[in-house]
């Protein structure tokens, strides 16, 4: 049996991405509930409308069910997930602990983050370990798919682990971030998910810098996308939220639509759709990554009429040429 | 800095190899110095393994993730930290410091996790013994 590689992890994320069609990605909520069916009821509405599945790691340090939990129970009902792990909880040895199990549980996708820290959560007491920081987490997970553990000990066979990693391009140094997001391609990302995009300027600017940096030809880069249900959602994640730039003028927006939910709500999906036509114009995307923060609802709506896996399948004919330009 | 292979290091690593009694001592005899010099002027917390030069002269372990690589996604928009913030993030000053420094570019070098066993140590000793290389992920 030894040397066999682990049978049938699949690899749709990567291959999705290797087709060189735009690609689509959601979060959902691991759930604070032992029975799974709340977990799958959500995946459910999202499946069909996208590539793979993210499940959260104790995000905010709120504690929920463990993210290796749910991404198992994702791949054994035919979803495809994404792995959040961070540095909050666990150290160097936790987390080689939990990158072979998730080889293991045929969970592929590995997002490496720094992690929340837990003085926003709900349990603020807890001893923060950061033993390692996401660019270290990712060259772990190097190390790890090389079939060794850090102290050289062999893994038989190489865990099959495809890393991908996050970047916020709303939080300072603005200018750091595009070199940020290059270290963590040369410690081994394959993809990338960005925070949510409501600053499209700002975002702009970032992918201008990216494109420069040649980054976009070395992991393709989804831009995150969120749709606001309510003026109060959007004063929350502008003010309780660090690194997140959600502009005055959107506030405005779902403050002048009045209390009513379901206009908010029509309103919300209304600037979430505008987001993504504007971000469709920006050259080097490799997709999007929606984030619909208990919202799972509103997924098929914003990926059919955002025609976002159909709209990248043609990309715009104005990025490679520009791409030249700029090189 | 001295060149890790260079000569002048390995002959001093070599004695100090064979010597351990006499590194524990320069350990204790410079820890105070280390600490006099590099905690008001760069705000050192005694890691053992110091990357202030490529910091941008900003300890590193004032983050409180101690991030080694490069500011969290969670910098307020003013600049300040999400979890101290009365604090100015502690990479928003290194990458602005970094600037001024004739060899700007080491803040883009990838910082290998820390060797926690080396924390409190004098990193100029650690430095000369070639300690705290082991674990590299």
């Amino acid at each position: 049996v030894s040397g066999a590689p682990s049978p049938g992890a699949s690899r749709r994320l990567e291959e999705a991405f290797a087709s060189g069609r735009p690609v689509v990605t959601c979060e959902i909520a691991a759930g604070d509930s032992p029975d799974p069916s709340g977990l799958l009821r959500r995946a459910a509405l999202v499946r069909d409308h996208v590539d793979a599945v993210n499940v959260p790691d104790n995000t905010a340090g709120i504690a929920h069910m463990s993210g290796l939990a749910a991404a198992a129970i994702l791949a054994s009902a035919g979803v495809e997930p994404v792995l959040h792990v961070t540095c909050r909880d666990l150290n160097r040895i936790g987390l080689q602990s939990l990158l072979v199990g998730a080889a293991a549980l045929k969970v592929r996708n590995i997002l490496c983050l720094t992690g929340d820290h837990m003085m926003h959560g709900d349990q603020p007491q807890a001893k923060p370990v950061f033993d390692l920081d996401s660019l270290q987490l990712l060259g772990l997970t190097e190390t790890v798919r090389s079939g060794r553990y850090l102290s050289g000990r062999p893994i038989q066979p190489a865990p099959d682990l495809f890393p991908g990693t996050t970047e916020n391009p709303f939080a300072p140094p603005f200018e750091f971030r595009p070199l940020r997001l290059r270290k963590k391609i040369e410690a081994g990302a394959r993809f990338v998910q960005t925070q949510i995009v409501f600053n499209v300027p700002r975002f702009r600017e970032f992918m201008a810098r990216v494109l420069d940096l040649g980054l976009d030809r070395q992991a393709p880069i989804l831009a995150g996308v969120a749709p606001l249900r309510s003026v109060r959602a959007a004063r929350h994640m502008r003010d309780r939220i660090p690194g997140m730039d959600v502009p005055e003028a959107l506030v405005r927006r779902m403050d002048g639509v009045g209390p009513d939910r379901n206009r908010a709500e029509a309103e919300g999906l209304a600037i979430c759709l505008e987001i993504i036509e504007e971000l469709r114009t920006i050259p080097g995307l490799g997709g999007f990554h929606l984030m619909p923060i208990h919202w799972e609802d509103a997924v098929p709506e914003i990926v059919g009429r955002g025609r976002l896996r159909a709209a990248a399948a043609a990309p715009p004919p104005a990025a490679p040429r520009l791409r030249e330009a700029r090189a | 800095m001295i060149g890790a292979g260079s000569p002048a290091t390995t002959g001093v690593r070599g004695v100090l190899a064979r010597h351990p009694a006499w590194s524990r001592w320069l350990d204790r005899a410079a820890v105070p110095v280390e600490i006099l010099v590099k905690k008001p002027l760069f705000g050192c917390r005694m890691c053992g393994q110091c990357t202030l030069h490529e910091t941008g002269l900003v300890c590193p372990m004032g983050c409180p993730k101690t991030l080694r690589n490069g500011p969290c996604g969670g910098v307020r928009l003013d600049g300040r930290c999400e979890v101290i913030p009365e604090m100015r993030c502690v990479w928003v000053k290194a990458e602005r410091r970094s600037r001024l420094l004739p060899w700007r570019g080491a803040i883009l070098r990838i910082q290998p996790a820390l060797d926690w066993t080396q924390r409190g140590r004098s990193a100029w000793i650690n430095a000369l013994r070639g300690a705290a290389r082991g674990a590299r992920p």
